[in-house]
């Protein structure tokens, strides 16, 4: 009893945890499932079609492979911009700078909806209604995803020591030498992890997207649109990698950080 | 990962820091971020505001003509202000399971998981890199009629030998809660992580129970994080439809759902215009209310 009271909370905390991870099991055991009926969903058999074959849902793999594209120019754009950004708004005195901050508050706070569906009040205004598509798609998630990069990147370098960088110069670095050999090195774990936030932003974009998407069909749309004539069991093998790869990411580089912190120590 | 960077930008209006370069390299630094945010984030919203008065009469095809018809707005309360409150109403209760299962879970984090701290925290970022629809299908599954967590329920009277899950309330509140979990577990243990944890022991050494020093001293010190985990949690869900959608009924439609058909199938662009900057001033007025309530000025 005196056990179970002193570990109660984190019982209960490892609980909610547990919970998270349900229907994450429930994907990987329907990757597995080989489906009696395409519109009754439930786990019927044991097949590695599903995996063997991950295409033969037809035009699951063309979205896909576009959500990725889409993925990694956003990423691309968004990290550049928001780096930059970073940078001016950590290093840099200019005026203004408290509604800098609240322009790039707003749209992580600003419900989704709303901002897809002001883009596409934009875009039908300005005359592009019939260019909806990929373009539209890529603009809408660099815009999302640009706030999240600034405040990832600018917490890592506001947290940063510049003393190694004072020394760096006071060894007769140049700047541009300091720069690279120095202060990028450092900040780069910033960059990498606002890249993949904004990765995973783009790629599991809905409700933006499907507002400014036109004929242009990504991935969640794809399954959005299966949701209602059945959903093919591939669906739940991409959902599965995507877990993978994304505990591989974050769990790799939580022991490679406890593995640098004690080579520290 | 995302929410705690979302308190981030509020704190950073630190005046103490020094250091800073000044010079145009600044602007120059800065300048693509802006224009990007400013194009396609603050001028849209003024398109959005033009279009909700646009005059209803006019379409895709033929266009619209700005005739400052204040009436969309009247038309769109009047035929759509239950999916508005729905939307406000379950956005609220899945906030509410999310604040108690996130407490939990981030007190559970800060002080219990030693060090297995960190890990702990990616543990809950990590289920949410997986698709989202993905996610609220496989709830589908769980959920079901038939299911497993159906049967249960029935066999020990919770629900009616012909009640069910699926396609009623339940549901979508618990998808809501679900998925938007994260977004208050991290706000939620930036704040309680921070607390001394020294403060809590002079409370037991005063003699208040240990539910008493919750109460009055490790739930205060950690408002702000219960404040910014509220909005942070409150707003997408209440802006969500995908949930209302895959595992509700049409009885539980949500607004953002009714926007999205009003302008892709319906075309009806001004009325969805109007309930769209409805529901935007809805939000920031519920955010005003409750930081001013809650007085934490600071957050906004």
């Amino acid at each position: 009893m005196g056990w179970l009271r002193k570990h109660l909370v984190l019982i209960l905390g490892l609980l909610v945890l547990v919970y998270t991870f349900i229907p994450i099991f429930v994907v990987v055991l329907m990757s597995f499932n080989d489906p009696a009926s395409k519109l009754i969903y439930k786990f019927d058999g044991f097949t590695l079609d599903n995996w063997t074959n991950p295409c033969g849902a037809e035009d699951m793999c063309s979205a896909l492979g576009r959500s990725v594209e889409i993925g990694l120019l956003a990423t691309l754009g968004a990290t550049l911009l928001g780096t930059l950004a970073a940078f001016a708004l950590v290093r840099h005195d200019f005026r203004g700078r408290s509604s800098m901050n609240l322009l790039i508050f707003l749209p992580m706070a600003a419900p989704e909806i709303v901002m897809g569906s002001s883009l596409l009040a934009l875009f039908v205004s300005a005359g592009f209604a019939g260019q909806l598509g990929f373009w539209t798609i890529l603009i809408a998630h660099i815009m999302f995803c640009l706030s999240f990069v600034v405040v990832t990147v600018r917490s890592r370098l506001a947290g940063m020591d510049d003393t190694l960088e004072q020394a760096a110069m006071d060894l007769y670095a140049t700047p541009a030498q300091t720069f690279w050999r120095v202060t990028f090195p450092l900040v780069f774990p910033g960059i990498l992890g606002a890249a993949l936030l904004s990765f995973s932003l783009s790629f599991d974009d809905f409700i933006v997207t499907n507002l400014n998407a036109g004929q242009t069909t990504t991935f969640p749309m794809y399954v959005w649109g299966a949701a209602q004539r059945g959903v093919p069991m591939q669906v739940n093998v991409v959902g599965t990698v995507m877990f993978l790869v994304s505990i591989v990411i974050v769990v790799g580089g939580e022991l490679n950080s406890r593995r640098r912190a004690r080579a520290l120590a | 990962m995302a929410s705690t960077a979302g308190t981030a930008p509020l704190a950073a209006t630190d005046p103490d820091e020094t250091g800073r370069r000044r010079g145009p390299t600044g602007y120059v630094l800065l300048l693509p971020g802006a224009l990007w945010l400013a194009i396609f984030f603050v001028v849209p919203f003024y398109s959005l505001v033009a279009t909700s008065l646009f005059d209803p009469s006019g379409s895709d095809a033929k266009g619209y003509e700005m005739t400052y018809h204040f009436a969309n707005y009247v038309n769109a309360i009047q035929d759509y202000w239950q999916p508005l409150l729905r939307s406000l109403w379950y956005g609220a209760l899945a906030t509410a399971f999310c604040l108690v299962l996130g407490y939990v879970l981030a007190y559970a984090i800060a002080f219990k998981a030693g060090r297995w701290k960190n890990l702990m925290l990616v543990l809950v970022i990590a289920p949410f890199f997986t698709s989202f629809l993905v996610r609220t299908l496989s709830w589908k599954l769980i959920l079901a009629d038939d299911g497993f967590v159906v049967n249960s329920l029935q066999a020990v009277h919770l629900l009616g030998s012909d009640g069910k899950l699926l396609a009623t309330p339940i549901a979508v509140v618990a998808g809501l809660t679900y998925n938007f979990l994260p977004f208050m577990v991290l706000p939620l243990f930036a704040s309680i992580d921070k607390i001394d944890h020294r403060l809590i022991e002079a409370a037991g050494d005063l003699y208040a129970n240990p539910i008493t020093g919750f109460f009055r001293v490790t739930f205060p010190l950690s408002l702000p994080g219960v404040i910014s985990g509220t909005l942070l949690t409150f707003i997408p869900a209440a802006g969500d439809y995908i949930n209302a959608q895959l595992l509700g009924s049409p009885n539980q439609r949500m607004v953002g759902s009714v926007i999205q058909s009003l302008f892709t199938d319906a075309n009806n662009y001004p009325i969805a215009g109007a309930l769209s900057v409805i529901m935007m001033t809805g939000i920031v007025a519920m955010v005003l209310f409750y930081v001013r309530s809650a007085g934490t000025e600071e957050l906004l």
